[in-house]
């Protein structure tokens, strides 16, 4: 059925890896709502086991294409490699959110902040990562995304000169590291 | 234990405090909502961490249920927080809205 469903709306190649693929993005979406259901619920009676089961079955069933549309075993890397990013990135946060604090509570603050909006090309490709950079961009203060395009050019709005200066710089390299798009 | 509850929970407060001054303080829009949008991630992290360690003095299934619950809340609202942020800022953009420039205020 699946198999069926994803040949008609890709050319119909390889009927076989489609359907794998296609399992595959089922698999992890039942597993992910399975995950939710026992968290959120937190009890361990057998009859709301198996209504947990049948639910999040039915949902992966319908909406399977929708998490993860299409899988591909390159992204059990990204994933990991992601996964390595993240205590960086949250370094990178509360070192920038203590700047951040001081110049707001710096009595003479406005001599102290300098807002500009610098541009700058990146060559990064897939939507993923254009999005990823950017949300990691705005999570760390000082500077907010304000345009990211699919050619990977990037608007962003800086408060001061050492945030605007430190911006593309690093989180570009590690991002870029991450979905294997280094030049 | 409780000294490391009290000093998470602590930095948190004073997060949401710097950003509550900060978006009073600003002087536009854009900058404003640098505070606004960015402080209050890093204030909810700390403040999630310091209650999660709290709640796990007595461990068992149901408090770990439920600290696992408190960094869902995290997770969600780093993920909603920069698009927010993101959304807004285009907005005024599309709007015309100048940023403010030093240059400006001392003319």
């Amino acid at each position: 059925m699946t198999a069926i469903r994803n040949g008609v709306s890709n050319d119909v190649g390889k009927p076989s890896s489609t359907f794998l693929k296609s399992f595959f993005s089922f698999l992890l979406t039942f597993i992910l709502m399975l995950l939710c259901w026992l968290v959120l619920s937190g009890i361990f009676d057998p009859l709301l086991l198996v209504l947990a089961v049948i639910s999040s079955f039915l949902v992966s069933y319908y909406f399977y294409d929708l998490l993860f549309p299409s899988m591909e075993l390159k992204f059990i890397g990204i994933f990991f490699r992601f996964v390595q990013y993240l205590p960086w990135l949250i370094w990178q946060i509360v070192k920038a959110n203590f700047h951040v604090l001081y110049v707001t509570l710096h009595p003479r603050m406005k001599d102290l902040i300098d807002p500009q909006i610098i541009t700058f090309k990146t060559h990064l490709k897939s939507e993923m990562a254009i999005v990823t950079l950017a949300n990691s961009i705005t999570l760390t203060p000082g500077t907010i995304t304000v345009t990211a395009d699919n050619d990977g050019v990037f608007k962003v709005h800086a408060i001061d000169k050492a945030s605007a200066e430190g911006c593309p710089g690093d989180m570009l390299n590690k991002v870029s590291k991450i979905f294997g798009e280094t030049l | 234990m409780n000294i490391i509850v009290i000093v998470f929970i602590s930095f948190g407060l004073l997060f949401f405090l710097g950003g509550a001054i900060g978006i009073i303080r600003m002087p536009d829009f854009y900058s404003r909502l640098h505070p606004a949008g960015k402080l209050d991630t890093l204030a909810t992290l700390s403040m999630v961490i310091g209650l999660a360690l709290f709640n796990l003095h007595h461990f068992s299934l149901g408090t770990l249920l439920v600290s696992i619950k408190l960094f869902l809340i995290v997770f969600f609202v780093s993920l909603a927080s920069p698009t927010a942020t993101h959304t807004i800022v285009d907005a005024g953009m599309r709007a015309g809205l100048r940023h403010w420039t030093k240059k400006k205020q001392r003319g």
